[in-house]
């Protein structure tokens, strides 16, 4: 069964490939993070009177973090397109797992819950990895489908106490932490294309770098925000959601994200114009996502979701921003640079 | 799949003898493919984070005590000891239960479950005796002092049977352990689990104060099972 859907997949996905610019890109990443280790380094011999020890940890943790998720990544993409969508399958399993976790769910739920753990969390990535012609089927299942189906199981198992909610919960967790994230992997099957000096479209087949180009942007988006907040920030835009999120860093965020983007079109088929608008589009995004999920991380009152396994942030205070910018990115990429 | 860890120890202990046919076994336990797969089984299915508060992990004699929501209770809490406890510590569990079918049998020996006749009591042979005979001096519990498993949020009373063993065992440390979200995990009347994050949290050891009663000595240890819950 499993065998037969792969080989469909392969012959109707783009087979995208890795060329020669995702490799400096990839490079480039690399470099930047080997010096991020330096300076965490150098940062952690400083005396304590000239920075915060405090800052300094938690920058060589990010470091850390990166590291981590730039070998991951870069191992599944060499190793290929399904490997890839296993990935991302699993850190949407485990970003689920760690939402529903901190959502209170009654008894009642307990089989929906295992449906959308084991079968639609699985059958959307398969979906996906069927290819571009089965758009129609990954981009409508959890919206409409499961939407319905959650509820419907909810209501069988017999329990009516909040039942709005209940349902709501599972729905929402499904939306962000699987659909919205399987619309990263989803780049991979697009047939894309740019606009050459002489304004005719030819195909443009590096998927794997636009998709590494989105991540780089989102954790970009994420970084610059944070830091121009740290350095300017003033207005602070929501102190019960977020304390450290401000007007400034928002700003200052989007703009040198924007910068950035363009710096890097040439890793895209994008033009500088575009890239700057994506990558803009992306750091939006992508603070939406990270506002979102920190008002429901306060309504639960928790700080991180990892809190319950490590008291370290979780998988999913690490892919909010993900969430959020792919399906956006995915669409928009797919309206302008496609066959 | 796991089944009934029934809480041995709420069967009130009536003095009496009976043969012991299960013997300790003195193999390392969960050391087998059964074992490994099992322990890996409940760590990816629970996710279990393993807090020791007030609490080390020690190989001396204790007996752990938990809250019991979950047939995986005893599985989760087993796996979640360091390789050299877990092999030192026997889940107490029902004979009637666990003798049934060929599947059943082999889960229990490679848990080196300690198997209690909750049917069949003679008046010489308790099981709180047969607990004592068996973990001789190097052994220890696991036992479930509710009885059965919780239906709702709170925890239920605590049956007698801890208070029978720290009475004839005062040496032994009683470590509460607070097993939190394996209900959620697989409550009471499911078979498929859903896989939640769950925590479990071991607490400072108590003992039994010199003429303590046992309505007292029971709500103290409940008590500080329940106190896991919130720290």
């Amino acid at each position: 069964m499993t065998n037969a859907l792969f080989c469909t997949s392969e012959l109707l996905a783009v087979s995208p490939a890795i060329n020669t610019p995702t490799f400096i890109l990839f490079g480039v990443v690399l470099g930047v993070l080997a010096g991020g280790y330096v300076l965490g380094l150098f940062l952690g011999r400083q005396p304590e009177t000239y920075i915060n020890p405090a800052i300094v940890r938690s920058f060589n943790a990010r470091v850390r973090a990166w590291w981590l998720m730039y070998a991951i990544l870069i191992a599944a993409f060499i190793l290929g397109y399904h490997t890839t969508l296993v990935l991302f399958g699993l850190v949407a399993f485990w970003a689920l797992r760690e939402f529903i976790t901190m959502t209170p769910t009654r008894r009642g739920d307990h089989r929906a819950l295992f449906w959308v753990f084991f079968i639609i969390t699985p059958m959307q990535f398969v979906l996906v990895g069927l290819g571009r012609h089965f758009y129609h089927f990954y981009s409508i299942v959890i919206p409409v489908y499961v939407s319905l189906l959650v509820p419907a199981r909810i209501a069988i198992s017999g329990d009516p106490k909040r039942f709005l909610e209940r349902s709501a919960k599972i729905q929402a967790g499904l939306l962000i932490c699987v659909y919205a994230l399987s619309y990263a992997p989803a780049l991979l099957n697009l047939q894309l294309c740019r606009v050459n000096a002489q304004n005719v479209k030819v195909s443009w087949n590096d998927n794997y770098g636009l998709l590494f180009y989105f991540l780089l942007m989102v954790q970009l988006g994420d970084v610059l925000t944070y830091a121009w907040g740290k350095l300017l920030g003033q207005h602070v835009i929501a102190p019960a959601i977020n304390a450290s999120r401000t007007w400034e860093g928002f700003i200052g965020g989007v703009v040198s994200t924007a910068l950035i983007g363009i710096g890097f079109a040439w890793a895209t088929p994008f033009s500088l114009l575009e890239a700057g608008c994506m990558s803009a589009v992306i750091a939006v995004m992508g603070f939406a996502g990270s506002m979102t999920m920190s008002a429901i991380k306060r309504d639960r009152g928790v700080t991180d979701y990892g809190t319950l396994v490590q008291g370290h942030a979780g998988v999913l205070d690490r892919i909010d921003s993900i969430c959020f910018a792919a399906p956006v990115f995915y669409h928009l990429t797919w309206t302008f640079f496609t066959m | 799949m796991f089944s009934s860890h029934v809480g041995i120890l709420g069967l009130t202990p009536l003095a009496r003898r009976h043969r012991a046919d299960n013997n300790t076994s003195m193999r390392l336990t969960g050391q087998t493919l059964t074992g490994n797969t099992l322990i890996v089984l409940a760590k990816l299915l629970a996710g279990a984070s393993v807090r020791w508060i007030d609490c080390q992990p020690d190989t001396c004699q204790r007996v752990y005590f938990a809250n019991h929501t979950s047939h995986l209770d005893a599985l989760v809490l087993w796996s979640s000891l360091p390789l050299d406890i877990r092999r030192l510590t026997r889940p107490v569990a029902a004979k009637d239960y666990w003798e049934k079918g060929l599947v059943r049998q082999h889960i229990a020996s490679t848990f080196n479950a300690l198997l209690i006749d909750r049917k069949n009591i003679k008046v010489h042979r308790s099981p709180v005796e047969q607990m004592i005979r068996e973990i001789g001096d190097d052994h220890s519990l696991i036992v479930f002092p509710e009885g059965s498993r919780a239906t709702g949020e709170e925890m239920g009373q605590f049956k007698s049977g801890l208070y029978y063993l720290s009475k004839k065992r005062p040496d032994l440390e009683l470590v509460p352990v607070f097993i939190d979200n394996m209900n959620r995990v697989l409550p009471r009347g499911e078979i498929l689990p859903v896989p939640l994050l769950s925590c479990i949290t071991f607490g400072a050891p108590i003992w039994l104060e010199a003429g303590e009663l046992k309505a007292d000595f029971l709500a103290r240890a409940r008590e500080s099972v329940q106190r896991l819950r919130d720290t």
